[in-house]
């Protein structure tokens, strides 16, 4: 029944009025002393099962994205889903928009928490459209509304409603999978997203244009977001801040990738993100950033536009083996010449912009 | 004897009434049998699935019960009730907790738990998520235990003639021509329960096609 395509008249008016509800509201999130205790057979505690949390306090303002990252076994995915209480906190208190999360009524408190995880959960028995209205279901919204809701979200991560959404999830690739993940998880407009390694399983091709996507998709969404994941590189890339935890699932050092990779805040930390981290940190600067050096003869110098991240910029430079390359403008003007020592002095001046990435 | 025809359909011709009486007595056992033990099962396979400790046991009585004649157990059970419909059904009943309780298990331990850990994250309740996630994503696996009952379950049926005249359903025709040495009747039982069990289980298979219709579509990817 779900078949039927949308014509004019009041799905059409639904559209109209559900447009607005894809960017209405991101809330903050706080984590104030939260503990995981597992206990052992005889109620004793066991320090460092895996899984464990130990004293997490840091706090998420609202439409930012935090990246969870650590060693497996160090408690992102406790952390995480201590926030929809699937996983109940032994101590402290998480505050989603300042209410603490254990006074809320559980089920309407999920409802509201967008939730995406690595295997995706799609149901398999139901149709691509329904699974995108699973939660609009559950909370009572029109058949009409929630096809109309579904589509919308469809055309937002990129799958042609008309093509996708009376298949079911056993015929979608598994990037095609992860997109409707997060346009289900999307699907009552949450004000905070819960996103469990949503890209692990796929390709790193596939994973990098989904990570792209999200990216755009998050400036105009402006939700807030806690992301786990074990890849440096994806926290980096993703995150607006990043909470690396250690083993034991203590809190090792939090603040935004920049800050991270160029101030370790201890041994672990420096051993986690990899003695690359200089190099990681140019990821996080375009050519736009640069401060550029008066071009000369420029006769087959390689060219960069804006948005070419400097360490791509760089490698281009050491495999061309060339004293520099052009850096261009918006317009595809020559604004200067890059080489090799203004990209290394790059990193000495202020920590990167967040907003100028991508 | 010898000059009997293999098939004497002069006979046939004569007991086309009685025997459709006796196909509607046969499916009629059928499916008090397949319903009852049904239900049963479904009440053992939930609490095997909540108490899984209680599982081992469920399945070492269902297997026991399976393990008695059935040639004994409706002889048995004439002296407490008789030769009545109960005598003909409890066996049945029993006889088919074995093939739907397992089945039943395995269909809800077959629910992925992906599945299960965002429906609990999206906010279903507990009844909601067994009646909207687990009991659809079950049933391949329940009604193949529902195909193995009622095909071994309309087998089972003919050996209620043993229980008198009036039961039996077209096992009767069986049993009355083992006694006058009638190929015609031996036939006629036995070919139709076949195709009984054969049609049913059919019939079974286009249910599951329509309550599933997410199985087939694999095929169907671009």
């Amino acid at each position: 029944m779900e078949a039927a395509p949308l014509t004019t008249g009041p799905a059409g008016v639904e559209t109209g009025t559900t447009r607005s509800e894809v960017r209405s509201g991101a809330a903050s999130l706080e984590f104030r002393g939260v503990s995981k205790t597992y206990g052992s057979g005889s109620g004793a505690v066991v320090v460092g099962t895996p899984g464990a949390v130990n004293d997490l306090s840091f706090q998420v303002p609202a439409g930012a994205i935090c990246v969870l990252v650590g060693p497996s076994g160090c408690g992102k995915t406790t952390t995480l889903k201590m926030v929809n209480r699937l996983i109940e906190p032994s101590a402290g208190q998480i505050l989603l928009d300042g209410v603490d999360v254990q006074t809320e009524d559980v089920t309407a408190l999920r409802r509201r928490i967008g939730y995406v995880i690595q295997q995706v959960g799609l149901f398999p028995h139901l149709t691509v459209g329904r699974n995108v209205a699973v939660v609009p279901a559950l909370v009572g919204w029109s058949k009409a509304r929630q096809r109309a809701r579904s589509d919308e979200l469809l055309s937002l991560v990129g799958l042609e409603p008309e093509r996708y959404r009376n298949r079911y999830p056993a015929q979608l690739s598994g990037g095609e999978r992860q997109r409707v993940g997060v346009a289900r998880a999307l699907a009552a407009d949450p004000p905070l997203m819960l996103m469990d390694e949503p890209f692990a399983a796929v390709d790193p091709i596939a994973r990098e244009g989904l990570q792209d996507e999200f990216l755009r998709l998050q400036k105009e969404l402006a939700k807030t977001i806690l992301f786990v994941t074990h890849d440096v590189d994806e926290a980096i890339k993703m995150g607006d801040l990043i909470a690396v935890l250690a083993e034991g699932g203590r809190l090792a050092q939090f603040g935004p990738p920049d800050e991270i990779l160029s101030h370790p805040a201890s041994d672990f930390v420096a051993r986690f993100v990899g003695e690359d981290r200089g190099l990681k940190r140019l990821s996080l600067r375009t050519v736009a950033d640069l401060k550029v050096e008066p071009i000369g003869p420029a006769d087959g110098l390689p060219t960069f536009t804006p948005a070419t991240k400097l360490r791509d910029a760089l490698s281009i430079l050491l495999v061309a083996d060339t004293r520099g390359g052009i850096a261009l403008d918006e317009a595809g003007r020559p604004r200067g010449l890059v080489t090799v020592d203004n990209i290394a002095s790059a990193l000495a001046d202020e920590p990167a912009n967040p907003r100028t990435r991508e | 004897m010898s000059s009997e025809p293999l098939v004497r359909w002069d006979w046939l011709a004569a007991h086309l009434g009685p025997i459709a009486g006796r196909i509607e007595q046969h499916l009629y056992l059928t499916l008090i049998a397949v319903s009852v033990g049904f239900a049963i099962s479904f009440l053992l396979a939930t609490v095997a699935i909540r108490r899984r400790r209680l599982y081992p046991l469920i399945v070492v009585v269902t297997t026991g019960v399976y393990t008695i004649p059935s040639f004994a157990l409706f002889a048995a059970l004439i002296v407490f009730s008789g030769p009545s419909v109960l005598s003909a059904e409890v066996p049945l009943i029993m006889y088919t907790l074995v093939l739907f309780v397992p089945n039943i298990v395995a269909g809800f331990d077959a629910v992925p738990w992906d599945v299960l850990d965002s429906a609990d994250g999206m906010g279903y309740t507990p009844g909601q998520r067994w009646w909207h996630v687990e009991l659809p994503l079950a049933i391949p696996l329940v009604v193949a235990g529902l195909r193995l009952a009622t095909v071994s379950t309309i087998g089972l049926v003919t050996i209620t003639s043993i229980l008198g005249d009036s039961l039996g359903g077209l096992g009767y025709y069986i049993l009355d021509g083992y006694h006058r040495t009638f190929t015609t009747e031996i036939l006629v039982g036995g070919l139709l329960s076949i195709g009984l069990a054969v049609l049913a289980d059919l019939g079974l298979v286009l249910l599951q096609r329509v309550l599933t219709p997410w199985t087939t579509a694999r095929e169907a990817v671009r």
